[in-house]
């Protein structure tokens, strides 16, 4: 996809430049050769940390390629958000996950997608060859009315669409956050939130059917729990069995390899990072 | 567009701001965050039962809000507002009056549920009121990135609600599936976003049109490629074959409320925006959308009416027949009239309504836990509860589309405006699947109704009858948690058709919380009287017209 990208980004890269100077075309396949192989190191790399600093690699070639264009505020945005921020983001979840892990890149999980890609990309590259060199197939309005560098450059131009022709959407946006913290929360979250806050160790209760508890944490702790309640469904309602939980509490902290108050903080970390993750 | 705002000038010229036009959206939003700050703010927990009262007070807010834009509307007419971004007509603020009752039926049905799963209140009702707004966004969008946002707000929220319920790895499972797929399905939507502003220079709708209707496009390959994929990528939100393989599963792992919300809410703003931007914007090349449209609903009417034949679990059941229900919907897209336009919305009315007081009785049969999902789980219902069983057959018999109705005359109006349009094959197919789809509800009407026992029954009842205990047998039949005294059962039916003795019958009632109880009434209610009395409704919706057609 990223070599599709490049092909139909050439000449709009070119005419830039009435004339496209020596300059723009050797930064353009420096850029190029770096975007691609960062994607291709991306995919080939073993341990995830290199594949993350790969992507690093590609993101930055993509700036140089807005600068080319002279989207400077957007080669700025593209480095401090994806090459800074995301890709940090990843390599935090990756070394949550444990960074010695390398994946077997022999087995595929799904039977014969990796030829299946392949071809679909060829096809996608090709149709997009095709279509681009008829050049009267797109037709349509000129997107861009307005000069990339008037007055004040991008950032006052970006401004100004913000605060005004896009006001609406700008803060709409604002839902997306609060629905993005809301959620994070809830899903974070262990699960048997209601309960109390000061009953020992009522953190680590491992709630047994949970999706997404800490899997060491449920393991260890579901036999003590159907000894308590033999016969009981994964379905027990919350607030029933108060004085049950404080009996099982020990137990299960026990059970998780931890004393006094560490266990619950460390877990709930493992618990953030799962929710990030997803 | 953006030539507006090059102008070199210091001064920045700000949009005027109609607050009426989005004062529903911000009485949502607002809502919403009111009912995080609160819980957040004090001491204590908020209970459940109060961030439910702020949320139905907000659905009414907004509801009340709707009006007042239906009074401005009538009097003032539509207008465009907010740079072009908003739009008030006729149809927006139907949209708006959808959304706000299905919040405040899903936050009442919601409440009992909360309580007996031990689910936190605050953090459901905040996201479903943000969700509702997404829908309000996308209702009364007059441009497509604004479109989008609705659209995200509404489907991200809807995610995280789907894994609200932290006791069933399903309901994990189902979020996790419809955010993937949801996810995918974004990204299509927006490429097509991306490619239909390539074709006419602009996202804006009225621009779009403007743009088609002075321009003859003789090669239209980018535009083409752009309404495909923004078709596909409603399809995949309104659960349209052939991109419903979630529905099924996301709607049968999500908590039962949820499920209603969902099916009722991602229906109306989906469709919403679907309309507005098919029948107001790219009307001038229907002739190249609408036998995709046609084969749409063809494929989602046939497929979804037949799979649900198969179904044992009322969930799944139901999630087919809401396909199917789309399939009825996206006739009104294919008319592409204002008759088509106005059908489809009182059809999108009728049906929330509908669906949500379905999936109240359903909660409240699932019992604690929500797995009581099986079919045989409502096997002699009407004898243990025969209000709830009647109240369940009304509503399934409207979803088919029995007369006296809402049901009926959503179908009937759908229908009728694709015949007007000469369709009269898609019609027939119409009729067709809505006969297949009688079959499954009405089966569901027959086991509520049949008795007790005829099934080889798990042994019941080993738990004793103090209330605590989980079942945990082998059959949902048996999980036996919440005990209402005093059974309306007949005896002497009892020992004749072999039931098991009247305690256990009197055991298997499930309770249903007052404020569920008033849900599937006020459904009941609003099914029946505007089937009996249709006049405000569909007077409402024919004159719920598009500003730009």
């Amino acid at each position: 996809m990223i070599a599709t990208l490049l092909l139909v980004h050439l000449p709009a890269v070119l005419a830039v430049a009435s004339h496209p100077s020596t300059v723009d075309v050797s930064v353009f396949a420096v850029a190029s050769a770096i975007v691609l192989a960062g994607g291709v190191g991306v995919v080939v790399a073993r341990n995830p940390v290199h594949a993350a600093l790969m992507l690093v690699m590609t993101l930055f070639g993509v700036a140089v390629l807005f600068v080319l264009q002279r989207d400077d505020f957007l080669a700025a945005v593209q480095v401090i958000v994806y090459a800074g921020a995301i890709v940090v983001l990843f390599l935090f979840v990756i070394m949550f996950l444990g960074v010695d892990k390398e994946e077997n890149l022999r087995v595929e999980p799904l039977r014969g997608q990796r030829p299946v890609a392949v071809a679909l990309g060829l096809l996608a590259l090709v149709g997009t060859l095709v279509l681009g060199s008829v050049s009267h197939w797109t037709t349509g309005a000129h997107a861009v009315s307005g000069p990339a560098d008037a007055p004040g450059g991008n950032v006052a131009l970006l401004g100004r669409s913000v605060f005004t022709t896009y006001l609406f959407p700008f803060e709409v946006t604002a839902a997306l956050l609060v629905i993005a913290v809301v959620g994070a929360v809830v899903l974070a979250r262990r699960p048997p939130a209601t309960r109390p806050e000061g009953s020992p160790g009522a953190a680590a209760m491992p709630v047994p059917g949970s999706g997404e508890g800490g899997a060491e944490d449920a393991d260890e702790g579901a036999p003590a729990d159907a000894e308590a309640h033999p016969g009981t469904g994964a379905g027990e309602p919350d607030g029933t069995g108060e004085p049950d939980t404080a009996e099982k509490a020990p137990a299960a902290a026990g059970a998780a390899g931890a004393t006094g108050q560490a266990a619950p903080d460390v877990t709930d970390a493992a618990q953030a990072a799962e929710g990030v993750a997803r | 567009m953006a030539g507006a705002t090059v102008a070199s000038a210091a001064t920045l010229h700000l949009p005027h701001i109609d607050y009426l036009s989005i004062l529903p959206v911000l009485i949502m939003m607002g809502g919403a965050v009111l009912v995080v700050v609160v819980s957040s703010m004090t001491r204590r927990a908020l209970g459940t039962s109060a961030s439910t009262a702020l949320s139905v007070l907000t659905g009414v807010a907004a509801l009340v809000a709707a009006l007042f834009q239906w009074h401005s509307v009538t009097t003032h007419g539509a207008k465009v507002t907010i740079a072009g971004a908003v739009v008030l007509d006729g149809f927006s603020v139907l949209v708006q009056v959808t959304v706000a009752v299905a919040v405040i039926l899903s936050a009442m049905v919601a409440d009992g549920y909360l309580k007996r799963e031990g689910v936190d209140g605050p953090e459901f009702h905040a996201l479903a009121l943000l969700s509702a707004s997404g829908a309000m966004v996308m209702g009364s969008a007059n441009d497509l990135i604004v479109v989008f946002l609705g659209l995200e707000i509404l489907s991200i929220a809807l995610y995280v609600l789907t894994a609200m319920n932290h006791k069933r790895a399903e309901s994990g499972e189902a979020a996790l599936k419809y955010f993937v797929l949801g996810g995918f399905s974004s990204a299509i939507f927006v490429y097509g976003i991306a490619l239909t502003y390539g074709a006419t220079g602009s996202t804006n709708l009225p621009q779009i049109a403007d743009y088609l209707a002075r321009n003859v496009v003789a090669d239209n390959g980018v535009l083409l490629a752009g309404m495909a994929l923004l078709l596909v990528g409603f399809g995949f939100k309104v659960a349209a074959v052939p991109f419903h393989m979630w529905s099924p599963d996301v709607y049968q792992g999500a908590p039962s409320p949820v499920t209603g919300f969902m099916a009722a809410v991602a229906k109306a703003g989906a469709f919403a925006a679907v309309l507005r931007i098919f029948v107001s914007s790219l009307s001038t090349v229907r002739t190249d959308w609408q036998p995709v449209v046609t084969g749409l609903a063809v494929l989602t009417l046939v497929v979804g009416a037949a799979i649900a034949l198969a179904q044992r679990d009322v969930k799944r059941m139901l999630a087919y027949s809401s396909i199917n229900h789309a399939g009825f919907i996206l006739l009104g897209l294919e008319a592409a009239d204002p008759r088509g336009v106005s059908a489809s919305l009182y059809y999108l009315f009728a049906y929330t309504v509908m669906v949500i007081g379905t999936f109240a009785v359903v909660t409240v049969m699932a019992r604690d836990g929500d797995n009581g999902h099986d079919l045989e789980d409502y096997r002699g219902l009407a004898r243990r509860q025969p209000l709830l069983a009647l109240a369940l057959a009304v509503l399934l018999l409207a979803q088919a589309g029995a007369p006296f109705t809402t049901g009926f005359l959503a179908k009937l109006q759908v229908v009728s405006a694709v015949v007007a349009v000469h369709g009269y094959v898609l019609a027939a197919i119409a009729m067709l699947s809505a006969a297949i789809a009688v079959f499954f509800y009405l089966r569901l009407a027959v086991v509520m109704y049949s008795p007790t026992g005829s099934v080889a029954d798990p042994v019941p009842a080993a738990a004793g009858g103090d209330g605590e205990e989980g079942g945990g047998g082998t059959g949902a039949v048996t999980e036996l948690l919440t005990f209402d005294r005093g059974s309306d059962a007949v005896p002497g039916l009892a020992v004749l058709t072999g039931a098991p003795p009247l305690d256990d019958v009197a055991e298997r009632r499930v309770t249903v919380p007052v404020l569920t109880r008033a849900a599937i009434v006020i459904s009941v209610a609003v099914t029946v009287v505007f089937g009996i009395v249709p006049a405000p409704l569909v007077d409402f919706a024919h004159r719920a017209t598009l500003l730009f057609h």
